[in-house]
């Protein structure tokens, strides 16, 4: 239980860690950021890299900028930043606010990083089905500059990204909603803080007596998180009663294509999906 | 290829310089180089919680960070609660509540919950229930614990005595 042998690196700009990664991908270099999944891989000696870029000291990554309808998270912003309802405005700020509350343990969210786990895209990942629901924007740094990354390119499939080896993520930029946009985070763990074996996100607008700029995303379910249309569909243009709850869930059920392992059939993830959606829904404030 | 830096930890006040590799993770170096064996070592990746310490006022996992990233930081164990040979007031709690049976897990939870009391004294209870599953207790169970810290909590708001 104990990480091989690394050569350790510790930048003060985004400048000096990429130019870094570009000399040492090729010999196995790799981003440390929060460390809350690369050590335990590490520890398991799944992971070895050869070469770690501790990118904890760059002092510019563990901001939060606003614009004037985006925020934009640093690469070293933890995930414990999100429960102070205070560092993101508006509905988006209140969304991650119910996502974090469900997402590991208090000291975990102390170290590890939004950006990280984006990067680390393990399909159980709270941030991952949020990432997805929003529409986020990755941008990665490389060297040889910026390159901005839709989450659709982004996530290819278990822990597989359209990162490069030479490329980190400098920061994600989330879309600020707008303001009378509604919110719901449901998932089941069998644990607290354990992995999700499935969540579902919905947000959405009241115009008139209809839900208008619906978003309804699943992680944990299917090798990566993803918005799903079909389900969308069904909600937008539609009264949000408890009928049309019911629809949503059923068609978000039929929709998925869930993943397989011996402790859940496939039946089991479309089931525990319909419920998580009607719940997702009917929470949503 | 070994690389080893010579680096100084500033731990409960004290400054230690120390020479260690840089794949050694913190609760090694603060265990086995800065001779501070009140921080336990149970699963080395971060579930269990035995190597909880305070790292600028936040309790985070030991075994979760290299003692190289440390440099710097303020870092506070279970050897920094007792002053002058008296316990803490969380640490009397335990043993007033039967907090701790084998006592492994204790060193954790004692800073898990003072990391969290210090930030936030009116904590609720079922914020505090949430908090305690942080961390592995395997025989004591967590009532006890729980009732451990909530009277602390509530010793600590409490209006000073007339």
């Amino acid at each position: 239980m104990k990480p091989a042998s690394f050569k350790y690196y510790a930048p003060r700009s985004v400048d000096e860690a990429a130019a870094l990664l570009g000399d040492l991908a090729a010999d196995d270099g790799r981003i440390l950021a929060g460390g809350q999944s690369l050590l335990p891989s590490m520890a398991f000696r799944m992971a070895k890299p050869a070469h770690l870029i501790d990118i904890n000291r760059i002092a510019t990554l563990a901001n939060i900028d606003l614009e004037k309808d985006i925020v934009r998270i640093g690469a070293c912003v933890r995930h414990a930043a999100f429960e102070s309802p205070e560092r993101v405005p508006g509905p988006t700020g209140v969304l991650l606010g119910k996502v974090v509350r469900n997402l590991a343990h208090p000291p975990i969210r102390a170290r590890g990083t939004f950006c990280g786990s984006l990067a680390n895209a393990d399909p159980s990942s709270e941030w991952l089905c949020a990432a997805a629901a929003l529409d986020a924007t990755i941008i990665a740094r490389s060297r040889d500059g910026e390159r901005r990354i839709s989450s659709v390119d982004f996530f290819q499939g278990v822990m597989t990204t359209d990162l490069r080896d030479t490329e980190m993520i400098a920061a994600v930029e989330l879309p600020l909603l707008p303001a009378d946009t509604r919110s719901g985070f449901v998932e089941f763990s069998r644990r607290r803080g354990d992995f999700a074996i499935g969540m579902v996100l919905a947000a959405f607008r009241i115009e008139g007596d209809r839900a208008v700029d619906v978003r309804i995303a699943v992680g944990g379910v299917e090798a990566t998180p993803r918005r799903i249309s079909e389900a969308e569909a069904v909600l937008t243009g539609s009264a949000a009663d408890e009928e049309t709850f019911i629809a949503v869930a059923e068609t978000l059920a039929d929709v998925v294509d869930p993943t397989q392992d011996d402790q859940h059939p496939v039946e089991y993830r479309r089931s525990l999906i319909r419920t998580l959606a009607y719940r997702a829904l009917k929470s949503a404030t | 290829m070994i690389e080893t830096s010579e680096i100084t930890l500033r731990i409960n006040d004290d400054d230690y310089r120390v020479k260690v590799e840089s794949r050694k993770t913190l609760v090694d170096v603060i265990r086995e180089d800065c001779g501070l064996t009140g921080t336990h070592i149970g699963c080395e990746h971060g579930v269990c919680g035995a190597c909880t310490i305070l790292l600028d006022g936040e309790a985070v996992r030991s075994c979760l960070l290299f003692a190289v990233q440390a440099q710097d930081h303020d870092i506070r164990t279970v050897e920094s609660l007792c002053v002058d040979d008296k316990l803490h007031p969380l640490q009397e709690s335990f043993i007033r509540h039967h907090a701790l049976q084998c006592g492994y897990c204790t060193p954790g939870f004692l800073m898990l919950a003072i990391g969290a009391l210090q930030k936030n004294p009116d904590i609720n209870d079922a914020d505090l229930l949430e908090l305690l599953s942080s961390n592995l207790c395997r025989c004591t169970g967590y009532k006890n614990i729980f009732k451990a810290v909530r009277a602390t909590a509530d010793e600590m708001r409490a209006p000073p005595a007339a």
